[in-house]
Parts: structure tokens; sequence; C-alpha cells
């Protein structure tokens, strides 16, 4: 088996003219969790649907486990499941017989279908509810059989189209569980979501997408260094005294701080930490209090807001 | 080799989700209502407050209302189609079908193979009903059973042209009771429970046309002969004909949607 997973290269699909998709290209790894961040319409699920050959691009190749969607789209299915927006089960059905039957439908017979059905009750903590119609079902317990359903065929990739959008915060970190679980059976993984602290928390890898284009592709850390390095942000007790403290950091650092009432925030070179102590001694020796003082990676939220609002 | 596993996928997966359509069905008090429900109070309504007026009792009434009735019930069932496939595309779980290797028209074929089970419910409900109610069949058992195929096998040609509206018709409760309207008006304008010479003389012509009412004759000529009528073939031939357009119609509509 190749170590790619789902490769894309110049993919693009076009709806009335108007690009959703413009010319992505990527690839994901066997095993790990790829994440596509990006806003509402930014072209996320439209990737989803021709990775899954429910679309079919207007150019470009997809290969799913080096199986081309266009040609050899059977094949390519039987690589993957995927978990769309809406729950895709049957609300008429209950938990098990919605379970049943799409074990069936991946080719497992009766009985193999109904002990399959029964390991995944188990696991997605849904034992209690397997015989209750599905209208009395929380919003939660739904996306766990939803997810439940994707993996009875034990899928090589899963993709997962916002797997927690609309859930509270305690079934969010179930979700999460869930997910990292089957990445340590050994599933690759691709999910999309509007949430930053989501792809920071699950994904090896992420892809930034915005416009229908691809803004920046790397792990959580490499996107946050595209961003710049870590900054060091101090708050001093008097806040008269800013303009001092301010000229001490311009002098150490070789550029303005930014301020924000007694707050002070200046970008760190790699090669600066000499320096962090150097202002330390001076602040001390001009008797100035600091309330707090630290060096922090910029967050996810500041690459985001960089990308997609910075470049528009 | 290749084409026999395919053929057999695409067996079984129509076998499976014409299983899913049934459980469906039967949890759906919606769709049960439609099936089972429904017939037995058509009948039980009309046999009750219209056998007096129509036929001098509702005894005489019954050799008249069980054809109507049958029909009425079954297309009934048949209009359902539509709706239900529309309800499965745009809940996604017909994407997630379409994701899945399975052969691409079992969804479709799910929904119509289990139409034809629920067409058969609806038509038996219908006869055991006006049998409660004291009418005894004057034919044989074999020609009861030939005038419920053939109301089956028009009704199941028919629920190929809604299972078409329903894929055209992207608005699911829009589906259900324009369905609705459409088997209102035809079967009220008909000959299933009043007859065609009581009605207006402008309307007489129209009820006639109706193929409803060709069917009901043909059913009703069955169940009170025992004999096979030229309508009866007309009926026969009209469905082959619906299901050779309306099904692969159904079908190059349904793949291209993918």
């Amino acid at each position: 088996m190749s170590d790619n997973a789902i490769e894309l290269t110049h993919v693009k699909k076009q709806y009335d003219q108007k690009a959703v998709v413009d010319d992505v290209s990527f690839t994901v790894r066997s095993g790990e969790i790829f994440s596509l961040l990006g806003p509402n319409g930014a072209g996320k699920s439209t990737l989803i649907k021709m990775m899954t050959t429910l679309l079919r691009p207007d150019a470009g190749n997809i290969t799913i486990n080096g199986f081309n969607i266009r040609d050899q789209a059977q094949a390519a299915r039987q690589q993957f499941s995927v978990t769309g927006q809406s729950t895709a089960i049957d609300q008429d059905l209950s938990a098990r017989e919605n379970l049943i039957i799409f074990g069936k439908l991946n080719g497992l017979l009766g009985q193999a279908a109904r002990e399959r059905a029964d390991a995944l009750l188990q696991d997605f903590d849904l034992v209690n509810s397997a015989d209750k119609a599905l209208a009395t079902f929380s919003g939660g317990m739904r996306r766990r059989l939803d997810l439940a359903v994707s993996l009875i065929g034990k899928p090589d990739i899963l993709f997962l189209d916002e797997p927690t959008t609309g859930l509270d915060p305690r079934t969010r970190i179930q979700m999460w569980t869930a997910i990292r679980k089957l990445v340590t059976n050994g599933s690759t993984v691709l999910l999309t979501t509007q949430f930053l602290e989501e792809a920071d928390q699950l994904a090896n890898r992420i892809a930034l997408i915005d416009h229908g284009r691809l803004m920046a592709l790397g792990t959580p850390d490499e996107l946050k260094q595209q961003v710049g390095g870590m900054q060091l942000r101090i708050t001093i007790a008097d806040i008269k005294a800013v303009p001092v403290v301010s000229d001490f950091l311009q002098n150490q650092f070789g550029s303005s701080p930014t301020t924000d009432d007694a707050t002070l925030t200046i970008p760190l070179r790699e090669d600066a930490m000499p320096s962090v102590g150097n202002l330390l001694h001076q602040l001390q020796e001009a008797n100035i209090t600091i309330n707090r003082m630290n060096i922090e990676p910029p967050s996810l939220d500041d690459v985001f807001f960089k990308m997609t609002v910075g470049k528009n | 080799m290749q084409t026999t596993k395919t053929r057999e996928n695409a067996f079984r997966s129509s076998l499976t989700l014409t299983h899913r359509n049934l459980l469906k069905t039967l949890h759906n008090p919606d769709n049960m209502s439609d099936v089972v429900i429904q017939p037995i109070i058509f009948t039980l309504l009309f046999g009750y407050l219209f056998g007096g007026v129509v036929a001098g009792s509702v005894n005489a009434y019954l050799p008249m209302l069980v054809s109507g009735i049958m029909v009425q019930s079954i297309l009934n069932a048949a209009s359902g189609s539509g709706q239900q496939l529309r309800e499965d595309i745009n809940s996604g779980i017909f994407d997630r079908f379409k994701s899945m290797p399975i052969s691409p028209i079992a969804p479709l074929a799910g929904q119509l193979v289990g139409d034809i089970l629920r067409l058969l419910v609806s038509g038996v409900v219908a006869i055991l009903t006006t049998m409660l109610m004291g009418w005894r069949p004057t034919v044989g058992t074999g020609a009861v059973i030939i005038a419920l195929l053939l109301a089956v096998f028009i009704g199941w040609a028919t629920s190929w042209i809604f299972a078409l509206i329903g894929l055209l018709v992207k608005n699911a409760e829009l589906i259900g009771s324009l369905s609705m309207i459409i088997i209102l008006i035809l079967s009220f304008l008909s000959n299933a429970f009043i007859p065609i010479k009581t009605m207006p003389d402008f309307l007489q012509p129209i009820v006639n046309l109706n193929p409803v009412t060709i069917t009901i004759s043909a059913i009703r000529t069955i169940l009170q002969t025992g004999a096979w009528s030229g309508s009866a073939t007309l009926v026969l031939v009209s469905g082959i004909i619906i299901i050779g357009i309306f099904l692969p119609l159904s079908l190059v509509v349904y793949r291209r949607q993918s």
C-alpha cells in the first residue's frame, strides 16, 4: 500500500462560472489526522464531496489509497467511509437496525453484521438505547451513532465533515476522544472544521482553506510560525511607566511594541532570549513592577486572521 | 467473474435496502397509516355512509365498493413513493449510499421493490375490510387474486411516475401534498365510489376517460364475473408502457444527480 492515503493534484470545481475549489493540491499521509480548516463556504464540503466520489472535479486528479476516483470509483469507495454534515442515519430505524443495515451493505452477512453492531454499540456507549426510536436521541448520541455507522466496514480512511458542529462542549470532547482513538487503530482521518481549537487539538497537519484556495498547509506549530515566532507580552503595574518600558523594548529588540493599556506586546526573534534577560535587569533597576509577563506562540486565531482576512 | 460478482452485489444490496425500506414503513406511523389505516377507514366510511344512498343498502354497495376502494388504496400507497425518495435524498442518507461500494441503483431499487409489498398489503387490507363488512366474492379465489395483482401492477407502474416526481422536485412536503391532490382528484373523478350515470353530463366524458375509471372497470369485471375483459388488457399494456417509459427515465435522472 502507498504511504499516501489521499492525494489531490490541481483540483478545481466551478458552479455557475464561480470557482468553489480553485487549484487545490495536498497529500494526506496514511495514519494521520488531517484537518481542512476554513470558514463557512470556503469549499471544504465540496472538497469532501469530490474526494468521496459524490461530485466530479472539473479538473485535476484525486486518488484514494492509489485508486483514481474517476475511473476506479468502486475500488476507491472500498477504502473509505464518510460522515456528512447532516447526520445521515435513518430516523425511523433504531440504532441497532441502522448498524445492521449498513453492516450488510458493507458485505457482512447476517450474524457477522449483528455481532459487529453489538461491538460498536458497546464502543460508542449506546447499548442502553440500542433499540429505542432515534427520535429520543440527543444530538450527541446521533453523532456517535453516525460515527459508529461509518466504522462498521472498518474503513481505512475516514472522512468527517464538521463532526462536532452543533455539539455542546462535553459531547465535543467525547467526539475528539473517539476520533483520536481511530488513528491509534491505524485509520487515516480527514476532518473539516471551522474551529481552530479543534484543528489544533486533533490534527497532525492542517490545510487552511478560504475562497476555494489552499492558503497554508502544515503542522499546527508550522502554521503558527508562518505568522511569526514567539511573542513577549508584559503587563506593568503603573500605566504611567508605559513610555519608559516601550523605550526599553525598542532598545532591546529593535522594534516598537504594540500597547494596550498597561500591556505591551512585541515579537521575538529566535535569538532574542538573552535580550529578555537584559530587559528584566533594566526593569528592576528602574523600579518598575511587573504584574504579568509571558512568552507565547501566536494562537491559531492569529494564523487564521492573518491568512484569511489579511489577504483580502 | 467480475460481472457475476457485481450482479450478486447489486442483488444483495437491493435486498438489504428493501429490508430497510420496509422497516421504515413499519416504524413510521405516517407510512403505516397510508398503507394500513387509510384503507380500513375509507372502506368503513364509504361503505356505511354511501351504501344506502348509492345502492339502497350497505350490502348491495359492497360489490361495487370493493374494486373502487382497492384501487384507491393501492394508488394512495403508490403516491407515497416520491415523497419517501425525496426525504431520503434530502436527509443525506442517499449520499452515504452513493459513497459506498454498492450498486448505484440499489437505493432506488430498495424503494420500489418495497413499494410492491406496500401496495400488496394495502390491497389485501381493503379486500379484508370489505369482507369483514359482509362482502363475499361471487367468483373463485383465483379471480380475486388476479384482480388484486392487476391493481398492484398498475399501482406499481404509477409509483414510478411518482418516483420521477420525487427525483425532480426538491421539496418533500410539496411532493407529499402534490401526490395527495393528484390521487384525490383521479380517484374521486372516477367510478370508484359512485356510478357515472348519476354525475352531471359535462363530467361524464371526463370521468370515462380517467385511467382510474378504466382500471376500476377492468377489476370490477374480474371481481363480478371472473372474466378478463378488453379493458383489463388495456390496463396491463398501459402499465407496461408506463414502466417502459418511467423506469429508465427515473434511473437516468437518479444517476445524473450524482
